[in-house]
C-alpha cells in the first residue's frame, strides 16, 4: 500500500520534473534574446532538477544514495544563479542590449 | 595550533567523507582519515579557520528563508512556464537598491533574485542592482522589495 503510494508519488515527481526541462528548452529556443534565455534555462536549474532530484530520492528510499542525491540537489541550487549571472554580466559589459518595451530609458 | 574549531572542522569532513564514500574497509577508511587531516593542516597553515567558518546562530532564520524562497521559486517557476507556453514575454531592464550592509548579505540577495526564474541580475554597483525582467509582473515583485526586505531580517539575525 505504502510502498505503490510512494512509487506513484515518484513518478508524478519525475513526470513533472520532465515537464519543466521541456518548457524550459521549448524557452531556450523560442525566447527572442540571450537575457530572456537565460530565464527558461534558470527554470531548468530549479524546478526541473529539483523535481526529478525529488523523484529519485523517493525511488531509491532511506540510504546513502539518497544523501548523495539532495547534496548533488544543494550544489545546483548554489552554482545555478552563480552561471546565470556572469552569462547576463558577460553579455551587458561587452555591449549588448536587450530587447525591452521601456525605450529611450538610458542605462 | 590544534584547537577547538579545527577538531569540529575535522569531524566535519570525516562526516562528510564517510557519507560520500559508501566503502567502509580498515584501507579506504584509514586513507580518508588522512586525508582529512591533511585538510585540517592546511587549513591551519593558510590561517583561514576564523569565526566565519560555522556561523550556527543564523541558521534558524536561514532554515526558515530557505522555505520562503522555495515557495517563491515554485510560484515564479509555474509563471514562467505560462509566459513561454502562450507567448506573453515583455521584457524590461531597470535598477533596484538593496538595504543589505555587508557583501554577504548583498550576494545573498542577488543571488536570491537570480535563482527565481523571470528576473536576472546582471550588474552590481555598491549597493544599486540591474535587474533583468522576463515581464512586467515579475519586475513588480522585485520593485516591491519584499526579497530585500527578507534578507535584511536574514542578515540581523547575529
Amino acid at each position: 500500500m505504502i510502498d505503490s503510494i510512494i512509487n506513484y508519488s515518484s513518478i508524478a515527481s519525475l513526470i513533472l520534473g520532465i515537464l519543466f526541462i521541456l518548457i524550459g528548452s521549448i524557452g531556450i529556443l523560442r525566447l527572442p534574446d540571450v537575457f530572456s534565455r537565460i530565464h527558461a534555462s534558470g527554470m531548468i536549474d530549479t524546478a526541473g532538477t529539483a523535481f526529478i532530484i525529488l523523484g529519485m530520492c523517493l525511488q531509491s528510499g532511506i540510504s546513502l544514495i539518497t544523501a548523495k542525491l539532495i547534496f548533488i540537489g544543494i550544489f545546483i541550487f548554489f552554482t545555478s544563479p552563480i552561471t546565470g549571472h556572469v552569462t547576463a554580466n558577460l553579455a551587458r559589459k561587452k555591449g549588448l542590449k536587450p530587447i525591452t518595451n521601456n525605450k529611450g530609458k538610458t542605462l | 595550533m590544534i584547537n577547538f574549531k579545527s577538531i569540529i572542522l575535522f569531524f566535519l569532513l570525516l562526516g562528510f567523507w564517510l557519507l560520500m564514500s559508501g566503502h567502509y574497509s580498515i584501507l579506504i577508511t584509514s586513507l580518508g582519515i588522512i586525508s582529512c587531516a591533511l585538510c585540517v593542516y592546511l587549513t591551519i597553515k593558510a590561517n583561514i579557520l576564523d569565526n566565519e567558518m560555522l556561523p550556527l546562530y543564523f541558521f534558524p532564520r536561514l532554515l526558515q528563508y530557505t522555505l520562503w524562497l522555495i515557495k517563491e521559486i515554485l510560484i515564479s517557476n509555474i509563471e514562467t512556464a505560462k509566459v513561454i507556453l502562450f507567448k506573453t514575454e515583455d521584457p524590461e531592464l531597470f535598477t533596484v537598491k538593496s538595504s543589505q550592509a555587508s557583501n554577504e548579505g548583498k550576494v545573498t540577495y542577488a543571488n536570491s533574485i537570480t535563482l527565481t526564474p523571470g528576473t536576472v541580475t546582471t550588474q552590481i554597483n555598491e549597493n544599486v542592482f540591474e535587474v533583468h525582467a522576463l515581464t512586467k509582473s515579475f519586475g513588480d515583485d522585485v520593485r516591491s522589495s519584499q526579497m530585500d526586505k527578507m534578507v535584511s531580517w536574514l542578515e540581523k539575525g547575529k
